[in-house]
């Protein structure tokens, strides 16, 4: 019986179990600490290896012929001279490889290389291994390639026309890859009973990951035939289902390991074409082959943030509550699908989890276009609709006389509850968010009341903690971890898991050391290694704390038990009142009474054998269950809000970010300096995208790329990072490993549109699209209704509805009758006036 | 693939000697290399990252006679007989180097890519001023980008190792 926790008996766990609750209860090893992280160091003193780091023996280099036009047809590649050329030892062409690949089982649509038609400039045609980088790119530029031009298509409101030979065949409708629409309640009866219904079409601008590591694989035969690919991937396990289809090998036979990332920020998380050729070029070979993009291959292998336009109309009430939201978006999806189908959904998913919006209705398309292909980027398919929300919101309240702030916090989502989306809310801690923020900035004190040309502007959001469910459906765990303990009492733990600059690894071993009381370093992490390691699938999402949490959790938590019943034993006290901690299982209530760790290990050992135990999570089931409803549901939703505070030049247009006030609920931190930093660095990559960044495109030159280098593309130096106060709120989740949630992505979201509305606050305009640059402030401040902006919508050319029922409707989250057939509905959106 | 091309003619070197990190090297390289191409290629000293190799984004900046340089834009040639300080010559006998130890107490290394790069231009920075503001730092420091950490780590980092070798602590 513990003299400090409730019994086993009670609780029904086994006493090795409970004492490890107990454990927890009484104060936390590592958890809530800021420890170093695990690979700080080797980060600090140049002995991280990343991809391009890779030298082997005899190794040859790879270079990609890509396409320098956006839309064609393939008539002939001619690689004779570059196979002449001395010191070239292979080319490859498509027809070598002709299964498909694409990190979404219904988007299989690229090729390794291009077979018979390229779809935007940099779409790669052909390959060359040389002995040196200089030789193959040589032989690179030799290869002659004959095109049949086709005509392009850059626009998504003229893809949506089909105006153009569908880039692919397949999708939903010619160029139109997804159209999806979707209703939960009786949105137009809600609207009608709205006081005041605001319509605002806005524009979020495309832009790109950036890591300052460019993409580098290498690839080695081993001498048993299998092959070795390095790569810096934030998805090993995707990569290596890829490879592994499209080569034709046994998944057994092929090996992937994901090299630390150089930033990654979704830029890393699709298979790529690069990453098959040098593993074919490899086996061909038989010799190790590297290919490191160049900067400027970077920005046309982008996958970056979708470009998207919206219609938002929304019905609030007086005090400003909202009725029900009508929200449309078209986003311009580039070449190839990508995730595009998930991002998609997510462009109308969470819009529901931060207010309570009883009614709702989303309808989005994505189109294909002859530009590089988007994907995700930190926040995936949800800042755009987030900009959206979180400005109009602000217009609503000026337009209803009320304090922003206030209106947000009179209309939270409750926790413990289900949205008319059927996502289920556990913590949330957005309340809190909106009042650290709001007494942090001084806001009741400067909205409103500073004077013209300074402002202070506020936006919220959420975002989620792991997708419910994997990319390919499966009933298998999504992460899993292995520990493995040494008779010196070192803990050897294996994980799928990849680190990206986040602090995965720092994060799993933190979980492990604080269930077992062992010190980080002893602790020797195998991680992200497709031949060694569980699966853990892979960087994206904000799983990774939360998933391989709770596999390290419970890994560890195996361990331990066999090492409290051999120890309870030896020190004949009951295994419920054994506590692990600084290397030493004890008794609690005579700690004296104890022994090492390692001691431990060699008793176990010797009773139960050699101690390797697996952990496992799996996300909980969603409550929604139509069609579509495989996207948004997570075991836990994050919540953040910021406060922002400009000074507008009106005679240039110039905005100067000159405070920023961030709150993020992280439910509990596992370590609070990587906390912080996540939120910093989201604050900073938010404030890029809010008033720099974007992916442009020279129509008129066959879509290429304006600005694609480090200079041109232009992002925050340390000259524009203003000054971050950072809240951190923790309300521990009932679903997270220690009650955490994520923070890689979710405080980037409120940044652009606080910007947009501090801007409102400052000179009165309204600018509702993204970036924010000096040229749209100034067009604003000379248009008659003082807003810059798109001012239509196209007519999305939604034909079925799928109607589902919402909870306070009875609804049991399913879509009780196929979609009834609906004529088009006429007139509307064609024209739509913003307000 | 035919096997009766001429072979690959072998790379034409030209020998110099440079001192890296303190130690007298005499390297074989082609004479069209850049300092960074010599440093992770015929040197094997791959702490030193590229992130542009067009001189943008100060990722592979290395001292040369203790001056930060942008290795990408200076050729081999011209650091002949010349003092070359990289990452992995930045930890002493004696341990890591106080910059190394607060960048890594900091949190100021996420993916840790730029950081070499950041790292051995404030170790230029605080040898010239021990005691930078924070308009200074990020004078000095703006032409490194970082896309992980929104530089708030890095400076307070490097304040940090400012305040401790005037004997102050941090802020004061």
């Amino acid at each position: 019986m513990s003299s400090n926790g409730s019994s086993s008996q009670e609780t029904g766990l086994s006493p090795e179990a409970q004492g490890l609750r107990d454990q927890l209860k009484e104060g936390y090893n590592q958890i809530g600490k800021s420890p170093v992280k695990v690979d700080g160091m080797a980060k600090c003193t140049g002995a991280t290896v990343f991809a391009d780091d890779i030298e082997l023996p005899r190794m040859l280099y790879c270079k990609l012929h890509r396409s320098h036009v956006a839309h064609a047809r393939i008539v002939s590649i001619d690689t004779s001279a570059a196979e002449a050329m001395p010191g070239v030892v292979a080319v490859l062409t498509g027809d070598s490889m002709p299964e498909t690949f694409g990190i979404l089982p219904v988007s299989q649509d690229e090729h390794a290389l291009c077979i018979d038609r390229v779809r935007f400039v940099g779409d790669p045609v052909a390959a060359v291994a040389a002995v040196d980088e200089d030789t193959a790119f040589e032989a690179m530029n030799k290869i002659v390639v004959e095109y049949e031009p086709l005509d392009p298509v850059f626009e998504p409101a003229k893809a949506i026309n089909n105006e153009v030979e569908p880039l692919h065949g397949y999708g939903d409708d010619g160029n139109v890859h997804k159209r999806i629409s979707m209703q939960f309640g009786d949105v137009d009866g809600a609207l009608e009973e709205a006081d005041l219904v605001l319509e605002d079409t806005m524009f979020f601008e495309g832009n790109t990951h950036l890591p300052m590591e460019q993409h580098a694989a290498v690839a080695m035969r081993e001498p048993d035939g299998r092959v070795t690919l390095w790569s810096s991937t934030q998805t090993p396990h995707y990569v290596h289902r890829a490879v592994s289809k499209v080569l034709g090998m046994p998944p057994s036979r092929v090996r992937v390991i994901a090299c630390p990332n150089g930033g990654g920020f979704g830029g890393k998380s699709d298979p790529f074409n690069h990453e098959i050729v040098v593993a074919k070029f490899a086996l061909m070979t038989n010799r190790p082959v590297k290919i490191t993009l160049t900067r400027e291959e970077v920005f046309y292998c982008h996958r970056g943030r979708h470009p998207v336009l919206m219609n938002i109309k929304t019905g609030f009430r007086k005090d400003g509550r909202m009725t029900g939201m009508h929200f449309q978006s078209l986003l311009d999806g580039g070449a190839y699908g990508s995730y595009g189908v998930a991002s998609t959904y997510y462009t109308g998913a969470l819009q529901t989890v931060t207010y309570d919006i009883p009614t709702y209705r989303f309808d989005g398309v994505r189109t294909f276009t002859n530009k590089p292909p988007c994907g995700p980027k930190r926040g995936h398919g949800t800042p755009q609709p987030r900009f959206g929300v979180e400005v109009q919101l602000d217009k609503a309240a000026h337009a209803l006389g009320l304090d922003p702030a206030q209106m947000r916090l009179d209309t939270l989502q409750p926790s413990n509850s289900v949205t008319a989306n059927w996502l289920r809310i556990g913590s949330m801690g957005l309340g809190p968010c909106i009042e650290k923020v709001v007494e942090g900035s001084d806001w009741k004190n400067k909205h409103g009341k500073l004077p013209y040309g300074k402002g202070v502007g506020i936006a919220c959001s959420s975002y989620i903690c792991g997708a419910g469910l994997p990319i390919y459906w499966n009933a298998m765990p999504h992460s899993g971890v292995t520990v493995q303990l040494d008779r010196g009492g070192g803990v050897a733990v294996f994980c799928g898991e990849t680190e990206i600059g986040q602090g995965s690894d720092t994060v799993l071993a933190m979980c492990v050391a604080e269930v077992l009381g062992v010190e980080l370093t002893d602790i020797r992490l195998t991680v992200a290694d497709t031949h060694t390691t569980p699966v853990d699938l892979g960087s994206y999402s904000s799983r990774v704390t939360l998933m391989v949490g709770h596999a390290a959790f419970q890994a560890a938590e195996r361990a331990r038990e066999l090492l409290a019943k051999a120890a309870a034993k030896k020190l004949e006290v009951p295994s419920v009142r054994l506590r692990f901690a600084e290397n030493r299982v004890f008794d609690v209530q005579d700690p004296e009474r104890g022994m090492e760790f390692a001691d431990a290990v060699k008793l176990a050992e010797a009773a139960y054998g050699t101690i390797a135990v697996a952990g496992w999570y799996t996300p909980p089931p969603s409550p929604g269950k139509y069609r579509g409803a495989g996207v948004g549901p997570s075991p836990a939703y994050s919540y953040s809000s910021a406060v922002i505070q400009v000074d507008v030049d009106p005679e240039t247009g110039l905005v100067d970010i000159e405070k920023i006030w961030v709150a993020h609920d992280v439910g509990q931190c596992i370590n609070e300096m990587l906390v912080i930093g996540q939120v910093e660095g989201s604050v900073y990559m938010g404030l890029g995208e809010a008033v720099m960044e974007e992916m442009a495109y020279r129509g008129n030159r066959f879509g290429v790329h304006k600005i694609p280098s480090l200079l041109e593309y232009k992002s925050p130096t340390t000259k524009e990072m203003p000054p971050v106060e950072t809240y951190i709120i923790e309300d521990p989740d009932p679903n997270g490993p220690f009650g955490a949630k994520e923070v890689g992505q979710g405080p980037l979201l409120p940044i652009m549109p606080a910007v947009a509305n501090a801007i409102f606050d400052a000179v009165g305009v309204r600018v509702d699209e993204v970036p924010i640059t000096p040229d749209k402030v100034l067009k604003a401040l000379g248009a008659k209704d003082k807003r810059c902006g798109p001012r239509s919508f196209p007519d999305l050319k939604i034909t079925d509805t799928m109607r589902v029922k919402t909870e306070a409707e009875g609804g049991d989250g399913t879509a009780p009758r196929p979609p009834k057939k609906k004529k088009p509905e006429k007139g509307k959106g064609e024209e739509v006036k913003a307000s | 693939m035919s096997t009766t091309k001429p072979a690959h003619p072998p790379t034409r070197t030209v020998h110099r000697v440079f001192y890296v990190n303190g130690e007298e090297h005499e390297v074989a390289f082609a004479p069209h290399k850049t300092l960074l191409e010599v440093l992770r290629e015929d040197l094997g000293l791959t702490g030193t990252k590229h992130g542009c190799e067009l001189g943008e984004c100060g990722t592979c900046t290395v001292l040369v006679d203790g001056e930060p340089i942008l290795s990408c834009l200076m050729l081999g040639l011209e650091c002949d007989g010349r003092r070359i300080d990289t990452i992995e010559g930045m930890a002493g006998e004696s341990g890591a180097h106080p910059l190394q130890t607060k960048f890594a107490e900091f949190g100021a290394a996420q993916c840790g890519y730029c950081t070499p790069g950041f790292l051995l231009t404030a170790q230029a920075v605080l040898e010239e001023d021990p005691a930078p503001s924070r308009e200074k730092l990020a004078e000095e420091l703006s032409g490194n980008l970082c896309r992980c950490t929104g530089y708030l780590k890095i400076f307070e980092a490097i304040e940090q190792v400012a305040a401790e070798k005037r004997g102050e602590a941090a802020g004061e």
